[in-house]
């Protein structure tokens, strides 16, 4: 649905922009050449990397054993495994909710889940190509001590 | 990356798969079809995204960001970074380039902090999602504790950029 739209707008916009000026189409064009070729080499080793976590650490175990013997190392567990897998939230969220309904500890899922959309361990290389080093690893830091705030403070809500 | 990083790693996944191959064919054979299915997806959506940043490069101007999202746009920027975020779809791999070309074009670092922030947290099909799963109760309040979060997060980046710059 997404792919579907996103070419759409790419292409009908090149359509539109061809048609006012060729040049700057031209350089648009460009752009897309350099970052492509720049980027590629990393993302194939991020996919075949994921390609190995996903193959040799089936979440459903992982999440299974983590979430429902409570314990601060079980959510600070639970947050590290949410950064460093990418599962779409299609399939991470009825996961999360069949853990919860076996009775798992409130905050671990929680804490997966926001670390899950929020920290990406995985994609730190393209991020470090983009923003940096420094922005790349403050960024995710942040994200994950702020993950386990929303965690523990949902834990006493939801008690 | 000064040494070759990238070509290392692509060598030692290579050799793992080998090693994974002797040992258990299968389980190669999944590591392949699982990276494969994803390296179409990312191909599937790299694309667009980067002609997307192209064209914004080539026909937006610096002012124009810079008036929108610049240093001096206050919360009319924040909230324009906030709305791009949710309303977006794509994974957060997605949102690199498309921050970069804003921060490049003169937008704040707050503000595409707050967008990538956003765009990786907030978005609205994604909270629909969570809701019909995880329930309203969890998924409104996670989502109440996201977006100060967020902006903790966005400001903390602000002031250690800010801090390097002065050191250096």
């Amino acid at each position: 649905m997404f792919t579907a739209v996103i070419w759409g707008v790419a292409g009908l916009g090149l359509v539109l922009s061809w048609a006012k000026n060729r040049e700057k189409t031209r350089q648009a064009l460009q752009f897309f050449e350099r970052a492509f070729l720049s980027l590629a080499p990393s993302i194939v080793a991020i996919i075949w990397t994921i390609g190995f976590i996903l193959t040799f650490l089936p979440s459903e175990f992982v999440l299974g054993t983590i979430g429902r013997n409570a314990g601060i190392m079980g959510v600070v567990i639970a947050a590290a495994f949410g950064s460093i897998v990418l599962i779409p939230a299609f399939i991470a969220f009825p996961l999360a909710a069949s853990f919860l309904r076996q009775g798992a500890d409130v905050r671990g899922i929680a804490a997966f889940v926001t670390t899950l959309v929020m920290v990406g361990v995985l994609t730190a290389p393209l991020e470090v190509k983009f923003f940096g080093r420094r922005f790349t690893l403050l960024r995710n830091s942040f994200s994950f001590v702020m993950a386990l705030v929303i965690a523990f403070i949902m834990g006493e809500v939801l008690r | 990356m000064k040494i070759k990083v990238v070509p290392a790693i692509l060598a030692t996944l290579a050799a793992a798969t080998l090693l994974t191959w002797a040992s258990r064919p299968d389980k190669a054979l999944a590591v392949l079809s699982v990276s494969k299915d994803y390296l179409f997806e990312m191909l599937s959506i790299l694309p667009p995204v980067l002609i997307l940043c192209g064209l914004f490069d080539a026909w937006v101007s610096k002012q124009t960001v810079e008036r929108l999202m610049g240093e001096a746009s206050g919360i009319g920027g924040t909230s324009i970074a906030f709305l791009l975020g949710t309303v977006a779809m794509g994974p957060l791999y997605a949102a690199f380039p498309i921050g970069k070309s804003l921060l490049d074009k003169g937008a704040s670092l707050f503000n595409v902090a707050v967008f990538l922030c956003v765009w990786a947290a907030i978005k609205i099909p994604m909270v629909l999602f969570e809701i019909k799963f995880l329930g309203a109760e969890f998924a409104l309040l996670r989502l109440a504790l996201t977006v100060p979060a967020i902006l903790l997060i966005a400001a903390l980046l602000n002031t250690f950029r800010l801090n390097t710059s002065r050191i250096q």
